[in-house]
This record gives structure tokens, C-alpha cells and sequence, in this order.
């Protein structure tokens, strides 16, 4: 009995690094931690009530946020640990396998667990305000993708002390993933987390649509929407055409580990490169998807910070509905040395370089924005012109990376590894800062204070250059990507070293915005007025926090920038407070439980298939129909917030008389 | 921009007061017994003919696409709704897409063929 349950646990947790154990004891502290706070202060009802089981759109932004800076900080030390490893030659901190599994990690984190996440709290916290809506459409859905995507995210991050990491890269590709080159369950733990999160994206992706069609503010014509909105827009097309197909590749790898397929592996007529060929189909996608809402943040604080209209709305819209379309077209580039021949590889690279100019546009339209505007120096608007310079550099690399014969020359190199990194930082971490830094006031009540942010602002910059110039040239000297340790000999040494000081002085800068956050929400200026920026969008009216149900009154838009018009209306004078007769009872969505069971169902559900436990596997599913079942019988999803409580909450923040 | 004094418009989360009809039973029966035609058909096919490897796929692929236009119309309510068709423009672009991943991948994986 006590053989076999050691065999188990041996097996089951993973062993043998002091690296591990560490994190082992790290995360049962912070675990009894946390237990210990919630029932020494009872807020064991509060956290379900307030938060488990909130359908606001706000409340959800706000823990993908706290998630996503969870996993940015998890995919943060994934990174420090390679570059320490990576600092000098012949290094042996981290050893092969291990190092494997770090890579893998850092990738799959850092995109599906801490881009996306963070992209869709934006999302949630910003577009039902900017287009005059009370929450979104699917407010129940809302909340099914939140809680899909926090247990997928924990699924795959308990692989790190249960079971073991998956180590395949960050796109697990055959027959490395298969069962022949990985036969433990990391795989599973992969495939499982993503799928279970990437149901709550393509959910996400549905529910945005849905909203910006339907529920703008009377008189808000498309071509005068905001321009995050058009961006959230855009990306949502993406996602809801690209996610699919990561479903549908994911399943097919899962039928070849699970029930012996050879769909994908060496032999029994298998084709490892079909799977590249699909997951690229999502995998390309996905990086517009990503950075569509930071170009969109970037236009808005652009113009507020300019003090200007932003430049060539119409090609801006233009330009992200056509990298919307385009996006689907370049898939090949990233497998240009499969080889397979000159036809494929040229359109591909035209369709690559094609893409670059609409992006190119929307540069330009910055510039010209801010082209004789009155130039704000505040902490959105350094992020925003920190990136344009990067992002710049970061696309002619790419288009480098798009000359097909030039491709076999820098393919899997660290030539590629500094280019994705310099518009992935560069543009969707730079991107989504910024609209962090600038729709904060507004969701929190408070502004991030100014000179840590600008701590922050320069350790990370200088340190992203230091970090990722040396690596165009390692790449030019041979250095490929995934190697865990080189030796004396190649002459990698010097500009690794430079590289892994770049990446701590990035690290600095992080622990600088948790240091600025915790400082602000205690001494952080209070914004009293709703509108600290001097903005020009309707999320801007409101009060900061703005109250559950955001508009008192729902507003009717005439223009594009309506709430730059008013203010220009009225001469920037305060605005006149609403006469209580124009205030009416207030229809909202109530809160449900069932989307946090239902995707613990979902988790338990994955873990089983993870282990080959079916009789887990189908109690979480059943679960899981159970979940859906119930909600279907649920008629009671709806209620009025009673007059009384809207005309005592406009009037305690001074906007009712 | 102005304000709105009538909060309720656009603004419904009372899906039941507003929505228009979701379709009657005798659509639904009916669409039901079409998808099970369809499936069945397939599987005799398969299982009590001798019919030769092309026609099998040729036949499942027929009925499985009459089947995806069956319950377009009989479950996903594809004709009703007023306003911008959004669903039927959601569907072209799918379709859209559709083919240009199965193209694309043959074409780029007969690399094979270009290679030898």
C-alpha cells in the first residue's frame, strides 16, 4: 500500500529540482496565505457575491487583469530563468530537459495566458463604456469565458509541480508532441488548458461582436465609432474565424495521443507538417488578434494626448479591417524552409510584405496626428511614443523575415526570436500598458503615480533595447533559438551577457509597477472628475469608478469624439447636473454561479483526460452538461435597479439633482 | 452628443419581452427528422452497400453539406431577424475562409511533388 502510493506520488509530482521544490513551498504558503485572509476577515461570501459570481463587465475586466499580471509576472521569470541560464557559456543552472520545459512555458504563457487575457480585460473594461452600453451583450457568456480561461490557465500552469511541463515549444509541434518524443502528460496539460481557454476566447470574440453590432449608443453610426472600439472589432472578426482552427488542430494532436492516431506522427501515414500548416492558420492570426486592440489604445491616447482629432480616421478603420482579412494570407512565412517551392513561398511573401502597408498607414497617421497637437508628456502618451520608434524597427525586421530565400538564412535563429519580441513588446505589452496607465483612473477611481511609473517607463525601455539589439546580431552569428547552453568557442558569450543584464533591467522595471500600483492605491491622486485626461470619448462622461449599471442616462451621439463636443458645446464649464425626473429604473443582468462551476467542471473534466482518468474525465463532463442544463431552466436572469438607488447614487456623485 | 431619456431603448436584457418568435415545433419536428435522414442515409451507405470508396465519400460529404443547410434554416434561423443580415454576412466570410484553408493546404502541402 504505502510502495504503491509512493510510486504514484513520485510519478504524479514532479521530483528531484531544488528549483521545484521551492516553487512547491512558494505556492503553499501563498495558498494558506490566502485561505488564512478570507476566513480570518470572513470574506468568503463577499468574494462569491462580489466577484465568482458577478456578470459586471468592469468586475470581469478587472480580475483578467489581476490574471493576466499573475501570468505576466510567471512568464516574466520563465524568461529571467532562460537568460540567466543563456549569460555565459558552458552555463549548467538549468539543465536540458528542464530548460525545455521553461521555453515551452515562457511561450504558451506569455500568449494565451497573459496577452490574451489582458487584451480582453481592456476589452471588458473600456467598450461597453466608450459605445454608451450598460454591460455587454452576453453578460452571463461573459462571465463563462472568464472562469474557461482562469481554469484553463491553472490547468496548464499546475503541469509546473503535477505531472510535468510540457516541453515541445510554445506550439507543440509533432512528432516532438507526439507520444514517441513526449510520452509523458505535459502534452496533455497543453492541449487541455488551451482548449479549455480557448473556448472562453472564441466566446469573448462572439460576445464583442455582438456588442459593438448591436448595443451602441443611439446615433453612434459605425463611421462614428472610436477607434479602440473598431479595433475590438476587427480583432473579434479574427478571433472568431482563427480560434476554431486551433480547436479543431489541438482536437486532432489529442486524437493521435489519446486514442493512437497517426494523424500527425512519422509513421502509419501521419504528416507532422500538416500541423504546422493548421496551427500557423490560427498561429499568424493570432498575432494580429493581439495587437489590433494595442494599435486601437495607441489612436486614442494619441489623439487625447495631442489634444486632435486622430489623423485619417477613414483609413484607419481601413487599414484594420483590411489586416483583419489579410491576416489569413501569410501563414506559410513561418514555415518558408519546409521547402515547398518557389510559388508557395513567393505568394506568401508578397502576401507578408502586403500586409505591412496598412500598418505602415496607421504609422503615419499617429504622426500626423500629433503632427502642431498639443503634445502631453503623461505616462499613456510616453508609452505610445516609446513604441512607434520600435515597432517600426520591429516591422522592417519582419519584412526582412518575409524575403523568402532571405528566410533560410534567419529562420529559427535569434535573429527571429529579437524580431517577434520587438513587436510583441514593443507593440502589444507597450500597447496594452498604455491603455492600462490611461483607462485606470477610470476603472479604479485613481490615477498610477507619475514618477515611479517613469522609473518603470525607462527600465523598461532601456532595458528592452539592451535585451533584444544584441540578439539581431547573435542571430547573425549562428546562435538558433532553443539551445540551452553553448561553448567558449562560438564567441556568443559577450553580447548574451549584454542581453540577459537587459532582460533584469526589464524585470526591475516590473517589480517598479507593482511597487507603483500598491503605492498609488493608497496615495495615488483620486480623480474626482470622471474625466482626468481632458479625453474625447463617452467612457469619459461618467463618473470614475462609474457606477454598475455606467449610464444614468443613455446618451444619444451625434458626432464622432462626442464627449470633446459636448465639452467644446458647454466651453469646458462643468456639465449641468441631470434633473432627477429624467432618471427611470435601470434593466441589469443578475449574477449567476454557474459559469464558475461550469468551468470547474470544465477543469476537472481536463485533468482527468490529462491523467487518461475517464472516470474523472466524464464526471467533469457530465458536470458540465449539468451546468448548461440548469442554466437553461433559468428564467429569473434579469432585474430593475429601483429608481431610489439610481437617483441616491447620481446624486452622491454630484450628477443628479 | 446629448442625452437619451427613454433608457430602455437598445439597452434590453429582457431578451424574452422583445425577441420574435424562435420558430414553432412543426419546424423544429421537422428539421429533426431531415438531420436524421441525412445521418442515416451515410451510415447505410456505409454499412449495407458495396458502393466503391469514392461514392461513400462522395455521398457523405453531399449529405453532411444538405444537412448544414437543413439547420441553418430549421435551427439556426438563418431567414429571420430584421436589421443588417450580420449572420449571413458572419457565414460568407466563413465560408470564405473555409475555402481558403482547404485550398491553401493543399496546395501547400502537395510540396512533396515540387521537392522530388
Amino acid at each position: 500500500m504505502y510502495a504503491s502510493i509512493k510510486s504514484f506520488a513520485s510519478s504524479f509530482f514532479v521530483t528531484g529540482d531544488p528549483l521545484i521544490y521551492g516553487a512547491d513551498v512558494s505556492i503553499a504558503l501563498t495558498s494558506i496565505a490566502i485561505l488564512f485572509v478570507l476566513f480570518y476577515f470572513k470574506k468568503w461570501g463577499w468574494l462569491w457575491r462580489e466577484w465568482l459570481t458577478t456578470v459586471d463587465h468592469k468586475k470581469i475586466g478587472i480580475m483578467y487583469l489581476i490574471a493576466s499580471l499573475l501570468m505576466l509576472f510567471r512568464g516574466g521569470v520563465d524568461a529571467l530563468l532562460m537568460r540567466t541560464q543563456l549569460a555565459l557559456p558552458n552555463v549548467h543552472f538549468l539543465q536540458a530537459d528542464h530548460y525545455n520545459e521553461v521555453f515551452t512555458t515562457h511561450g504558451t504563457i506569455m500568449i494565451l495566458f497573459m496577452a490574451m487575457p489582458m487584451m480582453f480585460g481592456l476589452f471588458n473594461m473600456v467598450v461597453p463604456l466608450q459605445i454608451g452600453a450598460r454591460d455587454v451583450a452576453y453578460p452571463f457568456l461573459n462571465s463563462v469565458s472568464f472562469w474557461l480561461f482562469l481554469f484553463g490557465a491553472m490547468l496548464f500552469n499546475i503541469s509546473f509541480v503535477i505531472g510535468g511541463s510540457p516541453d515541445a515549444g510554445w506550439l507543440s509541434y509533432p512528432p516532438l508532441s507526439e507520444l514517441s518524443g513526449s510520452s509523458g502528460v505535459g502534452e496533455n496539460f497543453y492541449i487541455w488548458g488551451i482548449q479549455i481557454s480557448g473556448i472562453g476566447s472564441l466566446a469573448t470574440g462572439i460576445n464583442f461582436i455582438v456588442t459593438i453590432l448591436k448595443m451602441r449608443a443611439p446615433g453612434m453610426k459605425f463611421m462614428k465609432m472610436p477607434m479602440f472600439t473598431w479595433s475590438v472589432f476587427s480583432s473579434s472578426i479574427i478571433i472568431i474565424f482563427a480560434f476554431p482552427i486551433l480547436t479543431v488542430t489541438l482536437a486532432l494532436l489529442f486524437i493521435d495521443r489519446y486514442m493512437g492516431g497517426h494523424l500527425f506522427t512519422m509513421d502509419g501515414g501521419g504528416f507532422p507538417m500538416m500541423y504546422i500548416n493548421l496551427i500557423w492558420m490560427w498561429g499568424h492570426p493570432e498575432v494580429y488578434i493581439v495587437v489590433l486592440p494595442a494599435f486601437g489604445i495607441f489612436s486614442e491616447i494619441v489623439a487625447t494626448f495631442s489634444r486632435k482629432r486622430i489623423f485619417g480616421y477613414k483609413s484607419m478603420v481601413f487599414a484594420l479591417m483590411s489586416i483583419s482579412i489579410l491576416s489569413f494570407f501569410t501563414w506559410v512565412h513561418h514555415f518558408f524552409t519546409m521547402g515547398s517551392g518557389a510559388d508557395v513561398n513567393v505568394a506568401f511573401a508578397i502576401a507578408t510584405m502586403a500586409i505591412g502597408i496598412p500598418t505602415g498607414a496607421k504609422v503615419f497617421n499617429w504622426l500626423f496626428t500629433m503632427f502642431r497637437g498639443r503634445i502631453r508628456l503623461e505616462q499613456p502618451m510616453m508609452w505610445t511614443l516609446a513604441f512607434i520608434p520600435c515597432f517600426v524597427v520591429g516591422g522592417a525586421t519582419g519584412v526582412m523575415l518575409a524575403v523568402a530565400p532571405a528566410d533560410y538564412q534567419y529562420h529559427n535563429s535569434y535573429f527571429l526570436i529579437a524580431h517577434f519580441h520587438q513587436v510583441l513588446i514593443g507593440g502589444v505589452v507597450f500597447g496594452y500598458l498604455a491603455g492600462i496607465y490611461y483607462w485606470w483612473p477610470k476603472l479604479f477611481g485613481f490615477k498610477l503615480n507619475e514618477r515611479l511609473g517613469k522609473y518603470a517607463f525607462w527600465l523598461w525601455n532601456i532595458g528592452f533595447y539592451v535585451c533584444f539589439m544584441p540578439q539581431y546580431a547573435l542571430g547573425f552569428m549562428g546562435m538558433t533559438r532553443r539551445v540551452y547552453t553553448y561553448g567558449w568557442d562560438m564567441g556568443w558569450g559577450p553580447l548574451n551577457l549584454v542581453s540577459t543584464i537587459g532582460a533584469f533591467l526589464m524585470g526591475i522595471g516590473f517589480v517598479f509597477q507593482v511597487w507603483q500600483i500598491l503605492y498609488s492605491v493608497k496615495y495615488g491622486e483620486r480623480d474626482k472628475t470622471g474625466d482626468p485626461w481632458n479625453a474625447r470619448t463617452l467612457e469619459w462622461s461618467i463618473p470614475s469608478p462609474p457606477p454598475m449599471y455606467n449610464f444614468a442616462v443613455v446618451p444619444v451621439v451625434d458626432e464622432r469624439d462626442p464627449f470633446w463636443e459636448e465639452k467644446e458645446r458647454r466651453n469646458f464649464a462643468p456639465a449641468e447636473p441631470v434633473p432627477v425626473a429624467k432618471l427611470e429604473p435601470i434593466h441589469m443582468p443578475r449574477n449567476s454561479g454557474i459559469p464558475f462551476i461550469f468551468a470547474a467542471c470544465w477543469f476537472v473534466a481536463g485533468f482527468g483526460f490529462v491523467f487518461g482518468w475517464n472516470w474523472m474525465a466524464f464526471t467533469g463532463l457530465a458536470g458540465v452538461g449539468i451546468s448548461l442544463l440548469v442554466r437553461s431552466f433559468t428564467y429569473d436572469t434579469d432585474y430593475y435597479v429601483p429608481l431610489e438607488e439610481v437617483i441616491e447614487t447620481e446624486k452622491a456623485a454630484g450628477r443628479a439633482v | 452628443m446629448s442625452q437619451h431619456s427613454a433608457g430602455a431603448a437598445g439597452h434590453g436584457h429582457g431578451h424574452h419581452e422583445e425577441h420574435e418568435d424562435h420558430g414553432s415545433l412543426k419546424a423544429y419536428v421537422i428539421g429533426f427528422i431531415i438531420s436524421i435522414v441525412l445521418t442515416v442515409i451515410p451510415l447505410l451507405v456505409v454499412f449495407q452497400t458495396s458502393m466503391n470508396k469514392t461514392g461513400v465519400i462522395i455521398t457523405i460529404i453531399t449529405m453532411a453539406v444538405i444537412q448544414l443547410i437543413v439547420q441553418l434554416f430549421f435551427f439556426m434561423h438563418i431567414r429571420e431577424g430584421e436589421g443588417p443580415k450580420y449572420n449571413v454576412m458572419a457565414l460568407i466570410v466563413g465560408l470564405f475562409i473555409v475555402v481558403v484553408i482547404v485550398a491553401g493546404s493543399v496546395w501547400i502541402m502537395s510540396f512533396n511533388s515540387v521537392v522530388q
